[in-house]
């Protein structure tokens, strides 16, 4: 489950995962983006880890409602709106519930919403949508989140800025989904969800 | 004017560059532009589209859009804010110039979405 502490480890760990792979995530975006995805991301995160250092954080909620409101302001590319959706509709979830599946659920649900998408297009959603299968059956493994990054390889990109390179886009990585990755590692390694 | 135009971009200089051809048409329609991020990096903002939408004097906006990311932060920035905003997939600079040459001579909304219509590519 969520709590304030674990959440904000979390986060913590994502943001250094990120500045740890930004080039990376940069180079991934190259060919089928714009090749900014690792600066977006270490721009945003880094706003999260100031952000959530400096303000009151007395419940899940608002530890989510920080992250969500500077990924929104401080992004610039197409994952802020994105991940802030996503941590937007966890922030409404976790009113009710401080349970991970139905709040992740909310999240993938905002994604889907924000970027007029579904899983199997090439997107962070084919991170997400399988992690979250995982978490259902209580078996989420470093390996469950490998192989579906590994997984959009194979896809044709028909949504976002890989959609304008089509066919070409197979062989390559969806960051996205990369970046994605590096947020359920965070989750698991914070305790938020169990190996 | 009861309906002004928003010009959201990527890139500063294609906003202003928008901005400045539409005003050659519409001297009386209240524009504003979100364009680039802060420091003038390649991006679009939450922050400066809600800007954007209330410093236009207008309670009725027309929003134009160039690229997806663009319109996924519109499209929040239109959740939160209180005006109403009529947003078209449509050609920005065509749709743009269209949208404002037709508020300058106070054409009604519907006839003005009739003629973006087949502008609309995204």
């Amino acid at each position: 489950m969520f709590t304030v502490d674990n959440s904000k480890k979390a986060l913590q760990l994502f943001k250094e995962k990120i500045d740890q792979n930004k080039d990376y995530l940069s180079e991934l975006d190259t060919p089928i983006g714009d090749g900014d995805h690792g600066n977006n991301m270490a721009r945003g995160m880094e706003a999260v880890s100031e952000s959530l250092q400096n303000k009151e954080t007395a419940s899940v909620q608002d530890v989510f409602k920080l992250t969500a409101m500077a990924l929104i302001s401080k992004v610039g590319g197409a994952s802020g709106p994105l991940y802030g959706t996503a941590m937007m509709e966890m922030t409404k979830a976790a009113a009710t519930t401080s349970d991970v599946l139905p709040i992740l659920e909310a999240g993938l649900a905002g994604i889907e919403k924000r970027g007029n998408s579904q899983p199997g297009e090439k997107t962070m959603l084919d991170e997400w949508a399988p992690a979250l299968a995982a978490i259902k059956e209580n078996k989420l493994t470093e390996a469950t989140l490998e192989s579906a990054v590994e997984a959009t390889k194979d896809i044709v990109a028909t949504k976002g800025r890989a959609s304008y390179v089509g066919e070409r886009s197979i062989g390559h990585i969806d960051p996205g989904a990369m970046s994605s990755m590096y947020f359920f590692q965070s989750l698991m390694e914070a305790g938020v969800i169990d190996e | 004017m009861n309906n002004g135009v928003v010009i959201v971009s990527h890139v500063k200089e294609i906003g202003e560059g928008v901005d400045r051809l539409i005003k050659e048409v519409a001297k009386d329609v209240p524009i504003t532009v979100a364009a680039g991020l802060d420091q003038g990096e390649v991006g679009t903002s939450f922050e400066k589209i809600m800007d954007a939408f209330e410093k236009n004097p207008a309670p009725t906006l027309f929003a134009f859009y160039d690229l997806g990311s663009a319109k996924m932060n519109l499209e929040m920035a239109i959740d939160m804010t209180e005006k109403e905003v009529l947003l078209f997939d449509t050609a920005l600079v065509e749709s743009a110039y269209t949208a404002a040459a037709l508020l300058q001579v106070n054409t009604p909304i519907e006839a003005i979405k009739e003629q973006l219509a087949p502008l609309k590519i995204k």
